[in-house]
């Protein structure tokens, strides 16, 4: 195992850029680091191949550290830029990482519309459930009667799923994993990535600095326990009383569905504009 | 749109004539929203790109259509995006990002009046200066007005090569009534057009910087995909592409933003001169206005009135030396613009109250007529 | 007053088919003609319903200013259009009226034809109105030929409906052609203000 982590290491993260990373100790982002390049491993996706775009905040800088085409945007535009990519070079995988208030506040428009349009795209969401770069104010997914810079009285207002979002709007394929569940995590961002259509993997981490040490888990370690006990497979989801479920999450694939995908809709639209002309 | 094959001559409106300009000049990417008095640029870019292997995309607004755009051209395909004031508002975050980037792309602003909703459906020329300094942070940009269908085509065309040649987003500002204006067009044969490309790098991938200097300032751009992986970042960024705060490199990083436009002043700062060989009088006018301007002028010089004309079609980087020259040979300037003088507030920094300046503003959603401008250069 | 812009405004409601017709003015005489020509119109709400104008302005020269200055003719198909675009005429134009719409003449140089009349008449169709009166500015206006209107009538119109709206175009012509214009006046400015 560590001989193949220093393998993966060498051959994926940029050894021209200045490391260290900007992620504070124990953040959950370097673990969906890990995956994100364990799942392009076993993908065997040549580097020239992939794209990888963020936005802003601390997962924006997320592709500044790995060796394919990466692109870090304006702030919750991601998949804007990464859908004229992949129209333009429809040969190229694209991949967008992004976190919470990235991807569902300021990008929120471009996230259901992107998952309605089902262009082929992958959309890995980290949520830590706060604003981390800027300080620790509550996001679209602070949970109700939480601590953040700006709800330093708790929390009012109500977070939504964003998985649930994702699949609402139509998105092909829709997982929710987690920092803790890294071997699900893995298997989870490589069936995304293979799914023709909009795939969303939403990834549930820990922001300990931002949101824990305000919510009473101010380590990595309480916060990993946090999801291990929280987190609950769909299969099991079943054999609990929906009471005891108000504050669990469900883990797994949770959305899968077969639709034409846009890029393949749109060649049939260049072959009817050819035939016309 | 009809066309008569020996004269190759066809009636278009001035949002068709930027649809024709931008394909001759490689454009096969387009996204946009719908708009007035835009959208007929979409609704024509979305008919013929897919016969050429284009793509056409409608996006949920214009700040995604800005950042299709930008990626398209990242992946190497000439971009083009159409919009009106509050669009064009909304695009410009991404069009910082376009600068810092240094990613090529053409945005179309069909002017109309405003702020806000202002008169959706009236000409006016009140974004000049939004499209000079509308994002944030000191950058330098290319701005170019359209005053006539054959300007559509001509200027589009040279707005992608600017853009291509020196890695800038272009602006082209347009109004209403050039907008919807039909005029006959010869329309150039695809050979007859001159298309610049991106440079591209020559040399290995692992010997490639993005985004390091050279003479010209201008860095060769490789597409995503092509092999050579590289970084790009809205973050003022080192030859590398990787982000950077020293602020050696930092400085290094703008000042070559500007240098390398400064380099292409002369080919860049484009301007037509009408009746200024021994002008007295100059009338400085872009875009529509400039044609009732020309029409002035005429009538004028019938008159036995030494009038001129000067008509901007690059507004930025401000053709000072064409302004300049015309401020110091005559005795008098006007300038006739459809907002508060947006122009002439430039063409004042430049004259230092050497020359006497007439402003002419109207902003009543109407266009300026011939009358208007002549008047007042018989009052002078 | 600017002799070698010839300058043409068509006015009527929005549905009239006013711009189609202006369209087709500016392809016979630009396209098939080889003028230059200029062709606007009013657009915004007033489009649709209410009353509308296009223009187009025809010349041997490049042409600056793009819109009417002096008008040489207009169509009004209806009546508000009549009023409100009555004005800014060079003394020999020509007003154009629809006569089944249009009874208040504000002059008497003026050619009175029930376009709406003849379109039913012919086709059946009040719609071919605009081109009923299309065949007549063919006749009337010197730059442009039947035949160049017809060459860009086909162009422009709905391969099913072409035919219907040729016959109305040919039959808006031969209505003019009976019109004796050395009858009318030679100004539409009123002679009263001559003398003043």
């Amino acid at each position: 195992m560590p001989q193949e982590m220093t393998e993966l290491r060498d051959k994926y993260l940029r050894h021209d850029k200045k490391f260290p990373h900007v992620w504070c100790p124990g953040c959950g982002n370097g673990i969906v680091l890990g995956s994100l390049i364990r799942a392009v491993d076993t993908l065997g996706i040549e580097k020239d191949d992939l794209v990888l775009a963020s936005g802003i905040g601390c997962s924006g800088r997320l592709p500044t550290y790995v060796d394919f085409n990466t692109l870090h945007t304006t702030h919750g535009r991601a998949l804007t830029f990464a859908t004229g990519i992949k129209l333009a070079k429809p040969t190229l995988t694209v991949m967008a990482v992004m976190g919470d208030g990235d991807a569902t506040a300021i990008g929120g428009n471009h996230f259901i519309h992107a998952a309605r349009r089902n262009l082929d795209l992958t959309a890995i969401i980290i949520n830590n459930q706060i604003y981390g770069m800027t300080g620790g104010q509550h996001s679209p997914t602070t949970p109700y009667g939480c601590k953040a810079t700006t709800s330093s009285y708790g929390h009012i207002e109500h977070a939504f799923s964003i998985a649930d979002l994702a699949a609402t709007a139509g998105a092909a394929y829709v997982a929710r994993g987690t920092v803790y569940h890294t071997t699900m995590l893995d298997k989870l961002i490589v069936q995304a990535v293979q799914k023709p259509g909009f795939s969303v993997v939403e990834i549930m981490s820990n922001c300990h600095i931002q949101f824990g040490r305000r919510n009473e888990m101010p380590d990595p370690v309480t916060m990993m326990n946090w999801f291990k006990e929280h987190a609950v497979r769909p299969d099991q989801a079943d054999n609990i009383a929906p009471d005891s479920l108000d504050d669990k999450f469900t883990i797994g694939v949770l959305a899968d569905v077969e639709k034409p995908n846009y890029i393949e809709e749109y060649q049939h639209i260049r072959d009817r504009a050819k035939g016309d002309s | 749109m009809a066309s008569n094959r020996k004269k190759k001559t066809v009636l278009l409106q001035g949002n068709e004539a930027i649809v024709e300009g931008a394909l001759a000049a490689g454009c096969r990417f387009f996204a946009g929203y719908p708009i007035t008095p835009a959208s007929e640029i979409n609704e024509l870019m979305s008919a013929k790109l897919p016969g050429l292997g284009g793509t056409f995309i409608q996006m949920e607004d214009e700040i995604a259509s800005l950042g299709a755009v930008i990626g398209a051209s990242l992946a190497g395909v000439k971009s083009l995006t159409a919009t009106s004031g509050p669009g064009f508002s909304l695009m410009q975050e991404n069009l910082g990002y376009a600068c810092i980037a240094e990613v090529p792309c053409v945005i179309v602003n069909v002017m109309r009046g405003g702020p806000s909703t202002g008169l959706p459906t009236s000409p006016a020329q009140g974004d000049v200066l939004q499209a000079r300094w509308g994002t944030h942070g000191d950058h330098p940009i290319v701005v170019m007005a359209v005053s006539s269908v054959s300007d559509c085509f001509s200027v589009t065309v040279n707005a992608f090569n600017i853009s291509e040649k020196y890695r800038v987003p272009v602006i082209i500002l347009s109004d209403e009534v050039v907008a919807h204006t039909r005029e006959t067009i010869t329309l150039s044969t695809p050979e007859t057009v001159e298309v610049v490309d991106r440079i591209t790098p020559n040399v290995p991938p692992e010997w490639y910087l993005p985004y390091e200097d050279n003479s010209r300032g201008v860095p060769p751009m490789a597409a995503m995909g092509d092999g050579y992986r590289h970084h790009v970042t809205g973050l003022i960024h080192d030859a590398h592409g990787y982000p950077t705060q020293r602020p050696k490199e930092v400085e290094a990083f703008t000042r070559r933003q500007f240098r390398k436009i400064t380099n292409g002043f002369y080919e860049i700062q484009q301007v037509k001169k009408f009746h200024m060989d021994d002008a007295e009088i100059a009338v400085i006018a872009y875009g529509a206005v400039s044609r009732s301007a020309h029409r002035a002028v005429v009538r004028a010089r019938e008159q036995g009135i030494k009038a001129g004309l000067l008509q901007l079609i690059t507004l930025f980087p401000f053709p000072k030396t064409a302004v300049v020259s015309a401020l110091r040979q005559c005795n008098t300037v006007m300038i006739p613009e459809m907002n508060m003088g947006q122009i002439s507030r430039e063409i004042k920094r430049v004259n230092q109250e050497k020359t006497k300046i007439i402003k002419h503003n109207r902003i009543d959603g109407q266009f300026i007529t011939p009358d208007e401008i002549y008047d007042k250069l018989l009052r002078e | 007053m600017d002799e070698e812009r010839y300058e043409v405004r068509l006015s009527g409601s929005g549905g009239q088919g006013i711009i189609l017709a202006a369209v087709i003015l500016a392809e016979a005489a630009g396209i098939y003609e080889g003028h230059h020509v200029c062709q606007a119109q009013s657009y915004g709400p007033e489009a649709r319903g209410g009353k509308c104008k296009a223009e187009v302005v025809i010349s041997d020269n490049p042409i600056d200013y793009p819109k009417v200055t002096q008008q040489d003719m207009l169509l009004a198909m209806n009546q508000a259009a009549c009023d409100a675009y009555f004005f800014d005429f060079k003394p020999n134009g020509l007003l154009l009226v629809d006569s089944t719409l249009v009874e208040q003449l504000p002059t008497s140089r003026v050619v009175a034809i029930p376009f709406t009349q003849i379109a039913r008449e012919k086709t059946g169709k009040a719609i071919t109105a605009n081109m009923v009166a299309l065949g007549a500015i063919a006749h009337l206006c010197p730059l442009v030929k039947l035949k160049s209107m017809e060459s860009a009538l086909k162009i422009r119109v709905p391969k099913d409906t072409r035919d219907m709206n040729l016959e109305a175009l040919k039959a808006g012509a031969k209505a003019a052609r009976a019109i004796n214009l050395a009858s009318l006046p030679r100004s539409i400015i009123p002679q009263e203000e001559e003398e003043i």
